[in-house]
Order: structure tokens, then sequence, then C-alpha cells
């Protein structure tokens, strides 16, 4: 679905779903680098149930235009502008789902967006969330080695070496080739604003959250997760075992067991 | 930091990911070869599990027309060497070309491709697509002038072969695919030749890759299969353009797969119609004998073009021998190509012209041993054909030279035995040619 918002487009995917007034919402905020399409599965699953879905393409990703944000704190405000303006109801709330550098903009809406966000899960977390130089070198470059990086690194060994959950797909190249799409300096914005991110700045956390974590996630390490969640004081933590921080497809079905116990619930 | 200092992690080699990818060891008996799952369907724990492996929310399988655990071994380790985003597996390589364009074209779409096609892919685009409102515009796979001007407003396609057939034309795959892509159309290549060790098209430009399983992929000559590899490099998100992809299906509760699927959008198309509906899918045991065979793939393909070169070499200086079209050879219009884009070997099927025409054809084929005549290629056994006594043999002699195939060109499949004893053989029906020829008429 496209949305006008202050002068620009926004995309967002539902999930084949279509919205109903009276619905809950749920919202999928991507990772750096990626688009909506990364949620295709949890969508679809949230649409059957009778969720609104607004699966997100972030300013100047995929198919929404505007300039790239620079900071966790302004992607947060697009996101809760962006609610807002497809529900048609300032006052609209939903439960929000980040994966990476969402999940700190989940986190972010979390702690200063505390009227609209329901409960939030935050999928391959980390905060703070550095990244290493070498990455940012070769994001500002443009260079592919950053992609590179960021899939290899994203990816279990056992997903690296291949026995997809979902038939006759290779998760390590479809993950090379999302980062692909991504637009010149995509990848080192979203790195960059991950880099800086703070969460010692930002006001408590109070609604329900659950995190989900990898046992084999090099980018986010599960220890990390845990000790995210253990700064929020109504935490659920799930450990994928075996699963790399590209959870969404190298364990998509647990990561969907994992999302629907905590939201539908 | 300068752009050259970046390295990146390299991916795991060639010959792990052709031993390896795809499987890990069953997690449930331990076996370490993959298990043939043969099975035509998979229980589903509840219902709502059932539901959401219908509607693309979760990942399995629900019945092997569709995918099955052993078929999805094979095709995510083609995906892994021929770097694509996934691949289905086919009944054969005429399926996978067939499930590939029909994924992407409907009838009064139109298709540009090189003129030198393997006969059933001729076939299948000039005669039976045609019938269902495809056409095809068929080229000179060396000139580019003549793809751009074939190219229609109705054209959604270019397709070629990495080497032609039977003149082994190399195609230059970059510049055909700049030229594709500056038209907005993806670029389809058949790779059955070269093998994603010889080439990965993906790499070079292409956006779909189909192979026939059946060959040098398999080696033993056991099975019929094919596979289509999608590259994940095609936006397709031209609404008008490509509507099977970018449009609603009403087919799929009006899902459109390039909005929600993004680099996976072909490949689920193919999977979620083409292969449902058509249902040209790949038995598990096909699968599994596929797999032996990649095992080997490299070592076999380092085998295969040695002997290949090895054979070209000895009767391009033969008295005998008028011409061998090879892209190993320097004097093949193509060499200067097919180093640069086959730098491990230029495949290991040429053809070669016999002096004496027609007859010095089948009388070289029936004075041969080891070399099996049959219609094939790819297998670890060295083949021969005379296409103009069996594959071609109604056509007269214009016809045939109109189609690249003199009256004496004989096309070899070599194959891993040992050279010496092929060169052998080959001397033999040569020697059995320069006898008939001195014979009085």
């Amino acid at each position: 679905m496209i949305l006008q918002l202050n002068g620009q487009q926004v995309y967002y995917g539902t999930g084949s779903g279509h919205w109903k007034k009276d619905a809950k919402s749920i919202v999928f905020v991507h990772g750096a680098g990626f688009d909506h399409s990364i949620w295709v599965m949890p969508a679809r699953y949230f649409a059957r149930h009778g969720y609104n879905v607004i699966a997100l393409d972030l300013p100047g990703h995929g198919q929404s235009s505007g300039v790239l944000l620079t900071s966790i704190d302004a992607m947060a405000d697009w996101v809760a502008q962006v609610i807002g303006a497809v529900a048609d109801d300032a006052n609209a709330q939903a439960s929000v789902v980040g994966h990476s550098m969402g999940s700190l903009i989940a986190m972010n809406m979390a702690a200063r967006h505390k009227a609209v966000v329901e409960q939030v899960a935050l999928l391959g977390t980390s905060a703070p969330m550095p990244v290493t130089s070498l990455l940012l070198d070769a994001a500002k470059d443009n260079h592919h080695a950053a992609i590179d990086m960021t899939n290899t690194w994203s990816h279990s060994q056992r997903s690296i070496m291949g026995s997809s959950d979902n038939p006759g797909v290779s998760n390590i190249h479809a993950g090379e080739r999302w980062l692909e799409r991504a637009g010149k300096s995509v990848l080192y914005t979203d790195l960059a604003a991950c880099n800086v991110f703070d969460a010692a700045e930002l006001p408590p956390v109070e609604c329900p959250a659950l995190v989900i974590t990898g046992g084999d996630d090099k980018m986010t390490p599960a220890k990390a997760g845990i000790a995210v969640a253990q700064m929020l004081p109504n935490a659920h933590v799930e450990n994928l075992r075996g699963c790399g921080h590209s959870m969404l497809t190298e364990q998509p079905n647990q990561v969907l067991d994992a999302l629907s116990g905590f939201i539908l619930s | 930091m300068s752009d050259g200092e970046h390295r990146g992690p390299k991916g795991l080699g060639f010959d792990t990911l052709s031993l390896h990818a795809g499987q890990v060891p069953d997690p449930t008996t331990g076996a370490r070869a993959t298990p043939i799952y043969q099975s035509a369907a998979f229980v589903f724990p509840d219902s709502d599990v059932a539901v959401g492996l219908f509607n693309l929310e979760r990942a399995g399988h629900v019945y092997s027309r569709l995918s099955n655990p052993t078929n999805a071994v094979l095709e995510e380790r083609m995906a892994a060497l021929d770097h694509g985003v996934g691949s289905i597996v086919t009944a054969s390589g005429q399926a996978a070309i067939h499930l590939a364009i029909t994924t992407l074209l409907s009838a009064g779409d139109h298709i540009v491709a090189s003129r030198s096609l393997y006969g059933g892919t001729h076939n299948l685009f000039q005669y039976t697509l045609s019938r269902f409102g495809i056409s095809t515009t068929f080229v000179d796979p060396r000139d580019f002038d003549a793809f751009a001007q074939a190219i229609q407003p109705n054209t959604k396609v270019i397709f070629g072969e990495v080497l032609g057939n039977p003149g082994l034309e190399v195609l230059d795959i970059p510049q055909l695919s700049k030229l594709a892509h500056d038209h907005g159309l993806p670029l389809m290549i058949d790779a059955t030749f070269v093998t994603p060790y010889l080439c990965r098209p993906i790499d070079l430009g292409a956006d779909i890759v189909v192979h026939s399983a059946t060959k040098f992929l398999s080696g033993h000559g056991v099975v019929i299969g094919g596979v289509v590899v999608d590259g994940g490099t095609f936006d397709w998100r031209s609404k008008d353009k490509f509507p099977t992809l970018s449009q609603p299906y009403e087919g799929f509760h009006d899902l459109v797969f390039s909005e929600e699927f993004g680099p996976l959008a072909f490949i689920t198309r193919a999977r979620r119609e083409g292969i449902r509906d058509f249902g040209a899918c790949m038995a598990p045991m096909t699968a599994f004998q596929i797999l032996q065979g990649l095992e080997t793939l490299p070592l076999r393909m380092q085998r295969h073009v040695a002997n290949a070169l090895e054979v070209a070499k000895y009767l391009e200086g033969h008295d005998m021998v008028e011409s061998v079209s090879y892209p190993g050879l320097e004097s093949h219009p193509d060499y200067a190509l097919a180093q640069t884009m086959l730098p491990k070997g230029a495949g290991a099927v040429f053809s070669f012209e016999l002096k004496g025409g027609r007859a010095a054809g089948r009388t070289f084929i029936e004075s041969l041993d080891i070399f099996s005549h049959l219609a094939n290629v790819g297998d670890a056994k060295s083949l021969v054909i005379h296409p103009a006594s069996t594959t071609h043999h109604r056509m007269d002699e214009a016809s045939l030279l109109a189609s690249g195939i003199g009256p004496g060109l004989v096309r070899l499949s070599i194959g891993l035995e040992d050279p010496v004893d092929l060169i052998a053989d080959l001397k033999k029906g040569l020697r059995g040619v320069e006898k008939s020829l001195r014979k009085p008429s």
C-alpha cells in the first residue's frame, strides 16, 4: 500500500490483508539495509488472524521515498507518525515488532511514544548496538564488502551451509540480494544510526516486551539480547537454538511461534 | 580508507558446496547421505499450521508436487552453486525452460532468443509456445544489434545458451545482460553445457538460469531432470511489463509476488503456480541420484574439459578433419571470449566437420567402439552423434547448412575415459573414413 505523508511516498506491506477499522494493528520494522518484504511470513500470518498489518519500508528504503533518517529517534518518530496516518487516527495504537535496527526503533517507540505502542517484540537486539569500523568504513564507501560482512555475519554456520526451512531457498544468497537492492548509502546510514544508539538516554519502557535471541547470532549475541530484556520491567525472552541474526529466514516458523504466542495472548 | 582495501568474508568454496550445500546430517536418524523422502504428502501437526503452510506464512512441505525434502536439498545446492536465491527442480530440462518461461510470459508475449539453441528448446519456442500465443524471434548469438532490433513492446525475456548448439558460439553474457537490462528485460540463460563449475551466468549478469540436470550435473546418465535457478537480481515491479509478478494474482487471493517476496518473487511464483498447476515435478529418487552426481561435479568437470581439449587438438591436426568447432581452441572465433568467460575450460561438447560428407559421418560413427552413438551429452562416458544421419536426417544439404550443420558434422561429448583410449578410438574411425573415400565409387 502507498500513503502520502509530508509530501513523501510511504510504502507498507499488508500481508495481503485489508484494513479493518476496529481490528488491532501490528507494525513490522525492518533492519539495516532491508525492506518490508523480509516480514512476508509473519505479515501474512497476522493478516489472516485479523490484524491490520503495516510492514514498513523506512524512508529511502524499498518503495518509500524521502531522505534517509540518520538517528533511531528520527526513525521512531516517523514510524509513530505513519501509524497515525495509516489508521487516520492520532490516537491509534499498535504492537510494534522490529528486527535488528528495527528492534532499536521499536524499543525507542516504546520508551518515547508510550501511547502508541501496546507491546513490543525485539528480534536480534542489542543496546548499545556497536558496529565495527571495518564494516562501517566499507559501507561508507558503498563497497560490496559491507554487504558480504553484514550478510555472512548475520547467518549461523549451519545457515551458510544451507538446509533452509523454506524449500529450495538459499538464505545466504537471498540475504545478499536483499541488501544489494538497497540504494546508495542506505546500509551505511542505517548502521551508523545503530552504532550511536544509546538506550541509557531513553525514558523507561513499560509495555510488555518479547525479546527473541539467536543462539548463534554473531551480530547481536544472545547475551546482548538477554541484557536488553533485563533492562525492561516486563520482558520475556525466547532463545532460538542454533539460529543466527537472520532469524526471519533461518528459523521463520520458530519466530512465528514466538511472535504469535506473545502477540495473540 | 581506499575502496580497494575493503575485504569481505569469503564464502565456502565450490568443492565444499557441491558436497554439502543444502544438507546437514538428518536430525532424526543421523543419516549422513541425503535421505530419499519417498512420500507424496506430509502430515500437518494442527489445522492452523496447515493453513499457514498453504498461505505462505510458514516454511515446510505439503505435497511432493510442490516441494519435497530430498528435492529441496538439490534445489538449495544448485542455488548455492549458481549464486541464486533459490531454485526448483523439474521433471526434465525442457520442463525447467517451460516453467521459467510460463512464470513470466502469457499469450501475446514475445521472446528474443539466440538461434543457436538445443533442438528441443527451438521446437518449444518455434512450434509449441506459438500455439499458446507466445512468439519468438531467433537471432545470431553474436549479433547484438540483431538482439536489440528484435525487441518488441511485448518482449518479456531474452534467452540464450552459454555455448550455442551446434556451433559452440560463446554467448557474451555480460554484454547481452547489459542490452537486456537497458531494455528493462531479464536475461535467461541455459547453462547445461557448462554447469556452475565452468560458468555462473548470474555472476555475469543473467537473471534466471536453467539446466538440464540429465547431463553433466548428474554425469551418470541414469535420470532425466531439470533445474530453474532464480538469481533474485531482477526488479519485477514494472506493473505493465511483468503482470504475473507485479499485479494481484487471483489464483492466490490477489497476492502480488514482487511486493511481498522481494528478491524471491520469481521463484515463489514459479513454485506456487507453475509447479502447482503444470505439475512437472521431479521424483525424490531422481533428486537423490542427481545429488550423487553433483558431489563429484568439480572433479568430473576438470577431467571433462582436459580430455575435451586434448581430443579437440588431436582432431584439429588430422587430415580427414575439415574443421573443429571448440571454443577452447585458438581457431574458434570466440576463443578470446571463452578465455574470459570460461577460464576453467570451454566445456566438453564440441563438433567437427569430416571430409567426405554424410556418408563419411556414418562410416566414422560405425567404426567407433568406446564412443557411444546416442542422442545425449554430458555423460561420464564419451558420446557421439552425426546430426545429418540422425536428429536432422530429414533435411537436405542446403537446409542443413542453413542450420549450421554440415553433412559431415559430428558432435562429440567427451567423457572421463583415458584420453589416449579416446584418441585411439577416434583414430580408428578416421581411418575407416579414409579407407571408404579411397574406394572407387
